[in-house]
């Protein structure tokens, strides 16, 4: 038994794992709320755009045969409710938090409805890279089984980070985040930007959605999701608004994640419901932490809603 | 002349504008009525007139703002169509505003890259850089192009924005009281810089200001808007400020200066506030106001001096209780302030926070509520734990009638209200009844002439009727008429402090501006 040669190295080693693994959905929809955050608007509809993302994309590998079909299907998805959501935003004294939490009933609802069919049925998943090749160890081999998709999320902030200080698309979005005002001086169309930015954010939440139905867990059904949507708008907070940062805090989620798992496979089941909340409990630590009454935080978007 | 012929332009030279018959309207008002006028290529005209005169409508015609019912504008002799702001960029016309329209997270770099009309879409930070720097060179400015303007002190994001229209290139550059935030030195160093690039000419400036101290030292030309009609305009070097200000008020009797109760404060001796080595956190957390001490005694005003954003907010926010402190101590009547309501009620503080109707007011409760705020739970507003809703009727209609307030009714919303009379409702019920402490921020900010006079007059009474008074303005003419002391806050600490009878306005305005070497614990850092 490998799992007694490694004793309590399988912690750890599970933990990595499972922050590559579970931290993926993370990290599309906080990259994805992360443009739609810094253009001055919050999409808290993500979770539902997450879960329409998953089942989409799950409907679309199965009768396509194509899994990578299916995540451009999800992001497809992602990208018309993103649409929807900044689309009604820009009507006037409409209320981006009320729309966002009406976008996350509706698209979970509208998943179950249109998901029911593909509760039973096996699709084609998304390939693994096994990175983990070289080692003996079944658990270093599991826990290096990183998806293609983690490293194109990867790929992503970096991307976007740089492209946020060095594109006029990243600083067109960063004034109408900051300053309505100004962007008005400087002829900028403030409506036009976000909304393309909520859609873009969708479509990335989409394919976090997929993530979790074509890789890990692997298969659609209505608990698929367990609010990785909602606490990836926290996660932005903590990362304050900056794409690489996102990457790490969503390691640091994927890896709370975990924690509960890891623990089981070297023998500590006691606790194990709690050590599984743990993400909740580092998503409630860090509200309480970074959170103030009597102060903006520093990076936050001039534009926010919750900041003015 | 003053300026090196080393600016990199050629092409960047002045031109005229010149507006003929113009009127504007907004419903049954006539903002501008037929205004002509000839601002000449290479000339600093300043545009004078009360609030409301249609000095603003004016120049958002000129950049595209505003429509014109009537008139026409004419650029470098051709007659022009203005109708976006996109349209007098394209001719060169660039406007500097009262309210900064910069970006406050990004960096003066940034700010400027992305203000010009093309920017590219990969932007190669390196070169621009090296742009930049160059034409930094060529400015009267050092501004460090890596901060983020957030962090930027008023009057420098002002010089932003006035290097921002040099950058752009702009050759008639239109500016909305552009020395309200400044110090006296740094409206002095920025205007004198617009002036000699007009003399150079490069640029061709159109001033607003209230200012006549400006007008008379930096301007050629001058031209006087009243109700909307050019009243007067002439070379500045032939007219007086009398003249001036005569022009600007028309026949209306300019108000009195206030009785001032002769023999200084009534109890002199009696400290009423004392602050204490007080700081308090900004919205960010830093230490906007760090260790403060000022004592403030009974019937004196102590005027508060400082360039906006040296922890003027903060401070006041604290004493009237809307900020939690970080340390120090707050005494009123010898006793720790908190700012709870029974010792506000106890100790009769008061105050006239800036921006009354966000910080004074409900706005969409009416003028009678928001007149009883700070009473309406007791008798004879209340008996028990209910409202007496004739008592607090007639409590409002009697304050609307002392104090002048024009509202359509007692139960008309807040928010129907102009500024002023928004500011008169606040004096009403924080003045009615016997004050021992006043704390007033900016108290006539945006107000006019006779507003102001009588906001001024009944903050001497107060004072007179042995109030100690701290009064916080970016204003100094107006610390310097009604304070009886006068001091200086920079970074957060008190810097300077003097009688006002024997101030000295050139050490005022150098501690404004951070040189304060002979004050109370200078840290060697600054200055």
């Amino acid at each position: 038994m490998t799992v007694v040669e490694l004793g309590w190295w399988g912690v750890p080693i599970g933990v990595l794992g499972g922050a590559i693994r579970i931290s993926t959905p993370f990290l599309f929809v906080s990259l994805g709320e992360c443009i739609t955050e810094r253009s001055g608007r919050i999409n808290l509809g993500l979770e539902g755009i997450l879960v329409m993302g998953a089942m989409s994309g799950y409907a679309v590998s199965y009768t396509s045969d194509n899994p990578w079909l299916g995540v451009l299907a999800a992001g497809g998805a992602g990208l018309l409710l993103g649409l929807l959501h900044g689309l009604a935003c820009n009507l006037p004294r409409v209320n981006d938090i009320a729309v966002g939490i009406g976008l996350m009933l509706f698209g979970t609802g509208l998943a179950f409805f249109l998901g029911k069919p593909y509760v039973q049925p096996k699709a084609p998943t998304l390939p693994g890279i096994p990175l983990g090749a070289w080692s003996d160890s079944p658990q270093i081999r599991a826990a290096l089984q990183v998806n293609p998709l983690f490293l194109i999320g990867l790929a992503l902030a970096v991307g976007l980070g740089w492209a946020l200080r060095n594109t006029r698309w990243g600083l067109v979005v960063r004034i109408v985040g900051d300053s309505s005002d100004a962007a008005r001086a400087m002829g900028y169309a403030v409506a036009r930007v976000r909304t393309l930015s909520t859609a873009l954010g969708g479509f990335l939440a989409g394919i976090g959605g997929s993530f979790l139905s074509l890789y890990y867990p692997g298969s659609w059904s209505e608990g698929l999701s367990s609010g990785q949507g909602l606490m990836a708008v926290a996660l932005v907070i903590f990362a304050r608004w900056n794409p690489i940062r996102c990457f790490y805090a969503a390691l640091l989620f994927g890896g709370a994640g975990a924690l509960g798992p890891a623990l089981q496979s070297v023998g500590v089941t006691s606790g194990y419901y709690l050590f599984n909340a743990a993400p909740y409990i580092v998503t409630l630590g860090i509200m309480i932490a970074t959170c103030s009454p009597r102060r903006t935080l520093a990076g936050a978007p001039g534009e926010l809603s919750i900041n003015r | 002349m003053p300026v090196a012929g080393a600016r990199s332009s050629g092409q960047g030279r002045a031109v005229d504008v010149e507006v003929l018959g113009m009127t504007k309207r907004f419903g049954a008002l006539t903002a501008l009525d037929g205004v002509s006028l000839r601002v000449e290529a290479g000339s600093f005209m300043a545009l004078l007139g009360e609030n409301g005169a249609g000095k603003s409508t004016l120049v958002k015609c000129l950049v595209g703002y505003h429509q014109p019912d009537a008139g026409e504008i004419t650029v470098a002799g051709r007659e022009r169509d203005i109708r976006s702001p996109h349209d007098a960029h394209a001719l060169g016309i660039g406007m500097v505003y009262q309210h900064f329209t910069l970006v406050p997270s990004m960096t003066v770099a940034e700010n400027l890259v992305m203000a010009r009309d093309e920017v590219p879409a990969v932007v190669n930070w390196q070169a621009e850089w090296s742009r930049l720097t160059a034409f930094m060179a060529t400015v009267p400015f050092r501004l460090d192009l890596d901060r983020p303007v957030s962090r930027l002190a008023a009057g420098e994001k002002q010089k932003v924005e006035i290097l921002k229209q040099l950058y752009l290139r702009r050759r008639f550059m239109i500016l909305d009281e552009p020395t309200s935030v400044l110090t006296p030195a740094e409206s002095g160093e920025v205007l004198g810089m617009l002036r000699a690039m007009t003399r150079a000419g490069e640029v061709t400036v159109l001033m607003i200001t209230h200012k006549l101290r400006e007008v008379m030292a930096f301007a050629d030309d001058v031209a006087v808007l009243r109700r909307g009609k050019l009243v007067g305009k002439g070379r500045t070097a032939a007219l007086t400020p009398g003249v001036l200000a005569e022009l600007m008020v028309g026949t209306r009797e300019i108000p009195r200066s206030h009785a001032r109760k002769a023999g200084g404060p009534v109890e002199a001796g009696v400290p009423s506030l004392v602050i204490q080595d007080l700081k308090v956190e900004d919205d960010a957390g830093r230490l906007a106001v760090d260790g403060l001490s000022l004592t403030i005694r009974a019937g004196e005003i102590v005027g508060v001096a400082g360039v906006s954003g040296n922890g003027q907010r903060e401070l006041v926010e604290a004493l009237i209780g809307q900020r939690p402190t970080a340390g120090g101590e707050i005494l009123v009547g010898g006793e720790p302030f908190r700012a709870t309501r029974a010792e506000i009620r106890r100790h009769h503080v008061f105050s006239l926070p800036e921006e009354p109707l966000r910080n004074a007011c409900v706005p969409a409760m009416s003028v009678a509520e928001n007149l009883s705020l700070r009473n309406f739970d007791r008798p004879p507003q209340s008996s028990g734990p209910w409202l007496r809703r004739g008592a607090l009727r007639a409590q409002a209609e009697r304050w609307i009638r002392a104090f002048g307030v024009k509202t359509p009714s007692a139960d008309a919303p807040m928010t129907t209200l102009s500024g002023g009379n928004v500011q008169r409702a606040v004096l009403a019920r924080e003045l009615s009844e016997p004050v021992s402490v006043l704390i007033a921020a900016n108290p006539v900010f945006g107000l006019d002439f006779a507003a102001v006079a009588e906001i001024h007059d009944r903050i001497l009474a107060a004072r007179n009727g042995g109030a100690a008074v701290l009064l916080v303005s970016e204003d100094l003419d107006e610390l310097l008429e009604l304070s009886d002391r006068i001091t200086v806050i920079f970074d957060g600490r008190i810097v300077h402090e003097s009688a006002t009878a024997k101030a000295d306005i050139t050490v005022i305005g150098r501690c404004m501006a951070g040189h304060h070497a002979a004050a109370p614990a200078p840290s060697p850092a600054r200055a």
